[in-house]
């Protein structure tokens, strides 16, 4: 079992990096996302989406992608448990300490991204990938035009409210997660973990205000 | 003051347990919490009552032996004091205060309100230790070791393994004694030959024995009657990342 394979700290290292490398992922995503505000013929985005969908680099980056949310998803659950299990009774009074907000639901914000994350497969990268998309014509060429398939699913008002749900729990989820995941590490400093605490907390609030503008803008308007 | 007590009532460890209200009345605000409980006890004691268990020893703060969650805190309201230096000024006339038993796995309940904190003495058995050989007295000044480091390694050393942090933590989790254990030697160069090996055993007994993960919380920081710093959690992490790295297997 993983108990007997790895100690605790090891878990919680591994947990840390591959956390770290996972916001990498959220930055390129947002950018790209981000591209279909900027035109009403959806050229940039449409071009973007081909270019991460052929490039070879990107295509194999996929796969390391893939295995470090199922890493972070199965050792989450597997801390969790043991969280869990270490406190066989507990308190008739709620624990009323001082402590850090969003560190309490880490794995309640962290299921409904990972629910969010099966929904938006279905919805994006499963239909992107083996569904039949409509083709585009701009000047620079012919592409699959993924972008909208974003704009009609961004008209469904319960679609989006649950976007917008999902994506607040993953900045709360952000939040802890990003200091913390330095923590882990052994990086506590007194000079630069204040700094640390700040710029996450900024990276948090960017993330979801990135994301959440998409599906608002496009059902507003 | 008059008050209710919520207690925790277990006979034995194979005992279910249950909560029992007691009334007490008269209380003087300038009484200890554990002076509280004592009258309570004395009270009981005179009815042919069943005393209620608890640890004590010093009562001023420093053995460690004393416990109590008290309203959802390990030693009651108040910072950076054990519950015998707690004063039940902290309360109101009147109130209901709730007295739990720390809760984890490896703190099994001996009887209502006593746990058994040995699996503490075990995680320091497997490495929180420095072995020396007996011989004469070293020079004090032989070793230069900086202020800050010596300050730091007598903060961590301030810990006296009451089980705060564990009863605080949601997880039930021991990393801030274990870190406050693996820093005081850390720190300090009597320490550093043992390192690699000390955070390796203890972090390993700590997980065999059951505590939970770290999840950096902090409740534990915030609860611990010696304020110590989840700093060294960081250092321990650090230590055991890197003895995992560069120590070489025996």
């Amino acid at each position: 079992m993983v108990k007997i394979m790895y100690a605790s700290i090891t878990k919680k290292i591994v947990m840390s990096l591959v956390g770290l490398f996972l916001t990498s992922f959220l930055v390129v995503h947002m950018s790209i996302n981000l591209l279909i505000l900027f035109d009403d013929t959806r050229q940039l985005f449409n071009e973007a989406a081909h270019f991460m969908a052929t490039n070879p680099f990107i295509q194999t980056f996929q796969w390391i992608l893939f295995i470090g949310f199922i890493v972070h998803i199965i050792l989450g659950l597997v801390l969790q448990i043991q969280n869990w299990m270490a406190r066989p009774v507990g308190y008739d009074r709620k624990g009323s300490s001082e402590m850090s907000f969003f560190s309490k639901y880490m794995i309640h914000t962290g299921a409904i991204v990972f629910i969010f994350l099966l929904l938006h497969f279905a919805n994006f990268f499963v239909k992107a990938k083996f569904g039949h998309l409509e083709e585009i014509t701009y000047d620079s060429g012919t592409f699959e035009d993924l972008g909208i398939l974003v704009v009609q699913l961004f008209q469904d008002g319960g679609y989006v409210a649950f976007y917008v749900i999902a994506i607040l729990l993953l900045g709360f989820h952000l939040e802890h997660g990003f200091q913390s995941a330095f923590q882990s590490l052994g990086l506590n400093h007194n000079k630069y973990t204040p700094v640390i605490k700040v710029v996450g907390t900024l990276f948090s609030i960017a993330i979801t205000l990135g994301y959440i503008a998409i599906p608002l803008v496009i059902y507003f308007s | 003051m008059d008050l209710t007590l919520k207690i925790w009532r277990q006979a034995s460890g194979l005992d279910k347990g249950k909560f029992v209200n007691y009334k007490v009345g008269n209380i003087s605000h300038d009484a200890s919490f554990l002076e509280m409980l004592d009258i309570l006890n004395e009270e009981l004691v005179i009815k042919g009552d069943d005393p209620v268990a608890f640890d004590h020893d010093c009562r001023e703060g420093i053995c460690g032996a004393c416990s109590l969650y008290i309203n959802g805190r390990p030693h009651g309201p108040d910072r950076g004091i054990t519950t015998c230096q707690m004063h039940m000024r902290n309360f109101k006339d009147g109130e209901t205060i709730v007295i739990e038993p720390w809760r984890a796995k490896p703190f099994p309940v001996i009887k209502d309100l006593m746990v058994d904190r040995t699996a503490f003495d075990k995680i320091i058995q497997a490495g929180g230790f420095v072995s020396v050989r007996t011989g004469g007295v070293p020079d004090a000044n032989a070793i230069a070791i900086p202020k800050h480091d010596a300050d730091l390694a007598m903060d961590a050393a301030a810990c006296i393994g009451c089980g705060a942090c564990v009863a605080a933590c949601k997880n039930a989790s021991a990393m801030l004694f274990v870190s406050a254990k693996v820093s005081q030697f850390a720190l300090l160069p009597q320490g550093r030959p043992e390192a690699h090996e000390r955070v390796q055993k203890m972090v390993a007994k700590m997980d065999e024995l059951g505590f939970g993960n770290c999840t950096n919380t902090y409740a534990c920081e915030a609860e611990c009657p010696k304020e110590i710093s989840v700093a060294n959690i960081a250092r321990m992490n650090r230590e055991f990342l890197t003895a995992k790295i560069v120590a070489q297997k025996a």
